[in-house]
C-alpha cells in the first residue's frame, strides 16, 4: 500500500468515525445556531450604531457570524479535534502503539484530523450557515472565483489548525495533563479567530497584532476572501507561512519528544 | 437530602485533592477559566471601544448585566456544572456503577468531577459586577442591597436547574449534550447583552418559556431603574427566587423521570 493511500485511508476513517455520531451532530447544529442568532443580535445592535464598523456593513457583519458558527467545529477553533485523542493516548502511554506503526505520527494525525474537519464542515457547518443565510439579510458572492478562492484559503486554514493543536497535543508529553493547555489554546483559539469579534473591529496597535497571529488566518481572513475584502494571492501567502512554519515545529517538538518518551511498563 | 449533601462533600474532596495532584495544570486551568470568561467581557469593553451604548445601554449597566449572569451561572457551573458530562456516562455505562451505591444518583452525579478551577468564573464575574455597582450610579437604597444576594443565588438556582433538566433530557438523547450547552452557554452568553439588543419573540421565550430572563433581566431593570422587558408589572422584579424554585421543581421530576426511563447499556 502506497503511503499516500494509507493516509487517504486514515482521513476516511476520520471522516466516518465522526459521522457515527449523528445525534451528537444535529445537536451541535442546534447549538451552533442558538450561538449564531445570539451573536447576530449582538452584531446587529453595533452595527445599527456604526454602520461600516470595520469596513463591513450589516449584511457582511451577519454573513461573518455564520461562517465563524460554520467553521467553529470545521477547524476546531477552540480545541475538541484529534488533538484530545492524542493527547489522551499519550497520557495513558497508548501513544507507544502510534509511534510502533510504520507511518508518520504527525502526518497520520493530520490526516485522521482532515477527516474530521471535512465531516464537521458538511455536517455541522453547512446547516448554520444556510439557515443564517435564509433568516437574516446576508452579504454572499456571486461568482464561483471568490467561493474557490475561499475553499483554498479553508484548506490552509485546516493546516494551520491543526499545526496548532499538534504543538499543544505534544505538550503533554511534558505536561502529562492537558486540561490546562487546552483551555489555554480554547481561549487563544476564540479571541484572536475573530469568533468573538472580527478582527478588524479590534482598535489600534491590539488588531495590528491579533491580525499577524496564527489564528487569524482560522476565520478573519478566510471570512475576509468571502466577503471579497481581501487580496486572495496575500491571504493565502500569509497563512501558508503560518502553515508551514507550525508543522515544521511540531515536527521538531516530535523528534524531541520521541527521544524523550519512556513507555511505562504493563 | 442531608444524605446526598454529605455525599455531595465527600465526593467534591475527592475530586479537589485528585486535581491537587496536578498543580501546574490546576493553575492553568483556573487562569483560564478566570481568563475565558474575561474574554467575553473584554470582547463587551472592545465594542464599547466603538460604541458608548449598546441598544440603549451604557457600558457600566451592561457590566452589571454581564457581572449578575456571570456570577449566577458560575455558581451553579461550579456546583454541578459537570453533569454536562451525564451522556458520557451513560454512553460507556459507567453510570450503572453509580447506581449500586449506596448513595443518591443526583448526588454523586453533580459531585463527579468536581472542578474548582470554575472559581475562576465566578471570580471573574465577581470583579466586574463588583466595579459595576459602583460605576452604575444608582442609590443603593437599603431593599436593593438586600436584593442583590437573592438575585444572585435565584440566578444560580435557576441556572442548576437547567444543569439537571439537561442531565435529564441527556437520559433520552445521550449523544445531544451539546443541545444543554445551548442554554446553559448560550443562557449566560445571552444575559450578558440588554435585552432591548434581541428580537421581542427571543425575549419572550426566556421570559415565559424558559425563564432566564428572571437571572438578570428583569431584577436588574428594576435595581437600575429601567422599565421591565416585555413591560412587564413592577413587581415581577422580585418574583426570582420563586421562578427558580419552580424551575428547580420542574427540573427534580425531570430527574425522576429521565433516571427511571434508564436502560443501562449493558456493557
Amino acid at each position: 500500500m502506497g503511503s499516500g493511500r494509507l493516509y487517504a485511508a486514515v482521513t476516511v476513517g476520520g471522516f466516518r468515525r465522526y459521522a457515527t455520531y449523528r445525534t451528537a451532530t444535529v445537536a451541535g447544529v442546534f447549538t451552533n445556531t442558538v450561538f449564531g442568532l445570539i451573536l447576530v443580535y449582538t452584531y446587529l445592535a453595533l452595527w445599527d450604531v456604526r454602520p461600516h464598523l470595520g469596513g463591513y456593513d450589516r449584511a457582511q457583519a451577519v454573513t461573518y457570524v455564520w461562517l465563524g458558527q460554520a467553521l467553529l467545529a470545521t477547524l476546531a477553533i477552540g480545541g475538541s479535534g484529534v488533538e484530545t485523542e492524542l493527547m489522551e493516548r499519550i497520557r495513558t502511554g497508548d501513544v507507544a502503539v502510534d509511534l510502533y506503526r510504520p507511518a508518520d505520527l504527525q502526518l497520520w494525525w493530520f490526516a485522521a484530523d482532515l477527516g474530521r474537519s471535512l465531516f464537521q464542515l458538511l455536517g455541522r457547518g453547512v446547516l448554520p450557515f444556510v439557515f443564517g443565510a435564509l433568516v437574516f439579510p446576508v452579504a454572499l458572492p456571486h461568482d464561483w472565483g471568490t467561493w474557490a478562492a475561499f475553499l483554498v484559503a479553508l484548506a490552509l486554514a485546516m493546516a494551520v489548525s491543526f499545526g496548532i493543536r499538534y504543538l499543544v497535543a505534544l505538550l503533554s508529553f511534558w505536561l502529562l495533563d492537558g486540561t490546562g493547555m487546552t483551555q489555554i489554546m480554547m481561549l487563544a483559539g476564540f479571541f484572536c479567530s475573530g469568533l468573538m469579534l472580527p478582527l478588524n473591529v479590534f482598535p489600534g496597535a491590539l488588531g495590528d497584532v491579533v491580525r499577524l497571529l496564527p489564528w487569524s488566518s482560522l476565520l478573519q481572513r478566510p471570512a475576509d476572501v468571502l466577503l471579497g475584502e481581501a487580496d486572495v494571492w496575500r491571504t493565502f501567502a500569509f497563512q501558508g507561512a503560518w502553515a508551514l512554519v507550525l508543522l515544521a515545529a511540531g515536527r521538531l517538538l516530535q523528534s524531541a519528544a520521541t527521544r524523550r518518551v519512556v513507555v511505562q511498563g504493563g | 437530602m442531608a444524605e446526598g449533601l454529605r455525599v455531595y462533600r465527600l465526593i467534591a474532596a475527592m475530586w479537589i485533592r485528585s486535581t491537587m495532584a496536578y498543580r501546574a495544570s490546576f493553575v492553568m486551568s483556573t487562569f483560564a477559566s478566570f481568563t475565558v470568561t474575561a474574554l467575553d467581557f473584554v470582547a463587551i469593553l472592545l465594542m464599547f471601544s466603538r460604541v458608548d451604548a449598546l441598544g440603549g445601554w451604557p457600558l457600566s449597566e451592561v457590566a452589571f448585566l454581564y457581572g449578575l449572569s456571570c456570577v449566577s451561572f458560575g455558581l451553579a457551573d461550579l456546583a454541578i456544572g459537570s453533569m454536562e458530562r451525564l451522556g458520557q456516562r451513560v454512553r460507556d455505562g459507567t453510570l450503572d456503577t453509580l447506581l449500586v451505591r449506596p448513595a443518591p444518583v443526583l448526588a454523586q452525579v453533580a459531585a463527579d468531577r468536581f472542578g474548582l478551577r470554575r472559581l475562576g468564573r465566578v471570580t471573574q464575574g465577581a470583579l466586574v459586577l463588583g466595579w459595576a455597582v459602583t460605576a452604575v450610579g444608582v442609590d443603593w437604597t437599603l431593599p436593593k442591597v438586600l436584593l442583590m444576594p437573592v438575585v444572585l443565588l435565584s440566578g444560580a438556582g435557576i441556572f442548576c436547574a437547567v444543569f439537571v433538566a439537561g442531565a435529564a433530557f441527556q437520559f433520552v438523547a445521550q449523544d445531544a449534550s451539546e443541545v444543554q450547552n445551548a442554554f446553559t452557554y448560550g443562557g449566560t452568553t445571552l444575559l450578558q447583552y440588554p435585552p432591548t439588543v434581541f428580537g421581542t419573540e427571543l425575549v419572550r421565550g426566556v421570559t415565559f418559556v424558559l425563564p432566564l430572563a428572571f437571572v438578570n433581566w428583569v431584577p436588574a431593570a428594576y435595581l437600575l431603574g429601567r422599565p421591565l422587558p416585555l413591560d412587564l408589572p413592577g413587581w415581577v422584579a422580585f418574583t426570582s427566587p420563586l421562578v427558580a424554585a419552580g424551575c428547580g421543581a420542574l427540573s427534580g421530576v425531570a430527574w425522576r423521570a429521565g433516571l427511571r426511563s434508564y436502560r443501562s447499556t449493558g456493557s
